[in-house]
């Protein structure tokens, strides 16, 4: 089967500073392990996919090293929502082949989560959302299970059709030397693109308002569950 | 004049507390605008909790009773929404930020190509655009966003808002549906669930959440106790999921749910970003850590440094020991 496999470069989202450095989302670290998975099992390839600046390319490489095969860069500097985003990719998928699209559940600097359904909408495919698993059966069905609001849902879908992963469905390998030096020879094809206006738009970002600083409780065990219980009905009224 | 739509959930043919904060929210946009609230309900039985959305201000409650939304499926769950929506017409579509709208609403979106702001933490109306603050890098900053569309759809994050009721004279809309037989949808073939009749997490009003420092069966046996005479629903960080002491739909995060109860525990949790980006907002949060430099107690509001093991037990003879539990 060929999957296509759908990257986005995004912030550090964990580093204790805006530190700039950059990084492969990590949900979609783990749908392009999942790709490269099931190809080593069942046969095929694994073609990858991002939308970004030229900068981006050290992701596209990256998920290269980890073992994809070919990948394209559309791109553009422009700030993208999720509708842009998935109108790129429909058209970039209108015209390569796929059997399989994966996309990560979400973005991991923006949460929004939005353009894998919106993606699947404009190719008129079915698909599946949030996936902690995923298996092939026979030549074309694809078995997704999906972590829901009151368990986790197994569903079977006939390729093509596209999921949408959870980083809880593996531990994304790291690229190996060898898997770094062959990258370099694969083939990235790369192409300008002019995104469509935006249906949404971002403001401005600020910071929470901190928690006010809390109560260390010291003591012996016993005497701090004492304590703790006395605050939480007296102080906190929550017990 | 404008109406606005609220997209009920339900679990287990009951409504979601968080179905009555969206409508709260709603229904203060509504008065503003001079607009009225209406809400569609896609269950067999859908009619059954139409007078509790009346009760809480619907003045429509749209009806989608088929067999087929017994469980969550996307394929029909859009096709429905969708032909609700082009029917109505409505400004804006509000729904709790679940699972299983999370699954349809950026389809849903692209269907009825309106504008799409998820996961919010507020939003409104303002002149011709919705706006809407949500939390983003794993909810360390929150960002101001809004869309100018002429029809919008907003995801509300459970918490966000005070459930009330206003009760109105509301009419049953029946709607009639019938699945596409060519529509392209995957097949449900099963569900695992964790195991009936706990409390549910994104609902609860206490957490108790256990992190990898609950390392085995008799660590597991403590939270447990400490749930059940606290009336809690579970939680757990990614880590202690991973090790199977935890079933995944207890994984509280970014990856995980976002819950906003009014206590929380975190049991031997680091405090991680991506943890805390699930729990942060909850009123008072106890940490047990034995490591006085875990980042979890920049949140807490009760710290007790100390093992986990050695601290439930006399906690849990404590509660007991009030009124009886
Ligand atoms: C994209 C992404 C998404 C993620 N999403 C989530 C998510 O949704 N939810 C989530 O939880 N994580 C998530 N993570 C993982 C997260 O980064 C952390 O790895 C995870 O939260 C750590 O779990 P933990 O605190 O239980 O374990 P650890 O970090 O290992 O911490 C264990 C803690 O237990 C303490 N401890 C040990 N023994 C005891 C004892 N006897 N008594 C008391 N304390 C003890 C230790 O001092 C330590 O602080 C995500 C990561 C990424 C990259
Ligand atoms: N710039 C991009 N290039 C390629 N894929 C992207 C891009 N942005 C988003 N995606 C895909 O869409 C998923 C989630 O989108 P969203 O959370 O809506 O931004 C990501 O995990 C990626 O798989």
């Amino acid at each position: 089967m060929k999957f296509c496999v759908c990257i986005k470069q995004v912030p550090d989202v964990a580093a204790n500073v805006q530190t700039g450095r950059m990084v492969l989302n990590a949900y979609d670290a783990s749908a392009v392990e999942a790709a490269l998975a099931l190809t080593e099992a069942h046969g095929g390839e694994v073609h990858l996919v991002l939308i970004g600046p030229d900068m981006a390319k050290e992701t596209i490489r990256k998920a290269l090293a980890m073992g994809a095969h070919e990948a394209t860069h559309l791109v553009t500097t422009a700030a993208l929502d999720s509708h842009a985003v998935s109108r790129l990719l429909a058209a970039h998928f209108s015209e390569a082949e796929y059997d399989v699209i994966l996309t990560g559940k979400q973005s991991q600097d923006t949460d929004a989560g939005l353009a894998g359904g919106m993606l699947a909408e404009h190719l008129g495919c079915a698909y599946a959302t949030n996936a902690v698993g995923l298996d092939l059966e026979g030549d074309s069905t694809v078995v997704v299970t999906r972590q829901g609001d009151a368990g986790q849902e197994i569903l079977a879908l006939q390729a093509p059709c596209l999921v949408t992963c959870s980083n809880d469905m593996n531990d994304p390998r790291i690229p190996s030397l060898k898997g770094i030096m062959a990258s370099k020879k694969k083939p990235l094809h790369e192409r300008e693109v002019t995104p469509e206006a935006g249906r949404t738009e971002l403001h401005s970002t600020y910071a929470p308002p901190g928690r006010e600083p809390g109560i260390k409780i010291e003591g012996e065990p016993t005497e701090q569950a004492g304590e703790l219980v006395r605050l939480l009905q007296d102080e906190a009224g929550v017990l | 004049m404008k109406t606005l739509l609220v997209v009920a959930a339900l679990q287990d043919g009951r409504l979601k507390r968080s179905t009555f904060e969206v409508i709260a929210r709603t229904r203060e946009v509504a008065r503003e605008i001079g607009g009225d609230v209406a809400a569609v309900v896609l269950h067999p039985a859908a009619r059954d909790v139409a007078p509790e959305l009346m009760a809480h201000g619907a003045s429509r409650v749209h009806v989608v009773e088929d067999p087929v939304f017994d469980r969550h499926l996307n394929g029909p769950v859009v096709d429905a929404l969708a032909a609700v929506i082009s029917e109505i017409g409505p400004r804006l579509v509000v729904a709790p930020s679940t699972e299983s709208f999370k699954d349809v609403m950026g389809a849903l979106a692209a269907r009825l190509g309106a504008g799409a702001l998820p996961d919010v933490s507020e939003f409104g109306l303002e002149g011709d655009q919705v706006v809407a603050v949500r939390p983003v890098m794993a909810a360390k900053m929150m960002a101001r966003v809004s869309s100018a569309e002429p029809l919008v759809i907003v995801s509300v994050r459970s918490g966000s808002y005070e459930a009330s009721r206003s009760a109105v004279e509301g009419e049953v809309v029946p709607v009639s549906f019938s699945t596409r037989a060519d529509a392209p949808c995957p097949v449900l073939r099963d569900i695992l669930t964790a195991g009936g009749g706990e409390v549910d997490l994104s609902e609860a009003r206490v957490v108790v959440a256990a992190g990898r420092g609950v390392r085995d069966e008799a660590g597991r046996d403590l939270v447990l106790e400490l749930a059940r005479i606290t009336g809690a629903a579970i939680g757990a960080s990614r880590a202690v999921v991973e090790t199977g002491l935890f079933p995944a739909t207890a994984q509280i995060g970014q990856t995980g749910k976002v819950v906003s109860p009014d206590l929380y525990f975190a049991i031997g949790i680091s405090g991680a970003i991506q943890h805390v980006a699930g729990m942060v907002n909850s009123r008072v949060i106890v940490a047990i850590n034995k490591d006085p430099d875990a980042p979890i107690f920049e949140y807490a509001t009760y710290g007790i440094v100390g093992d986990a093991f050695k601290v439930l037990p006399p906690l849990i003879a404590a509660i007991k020991a009030q009124e009886g539990r």
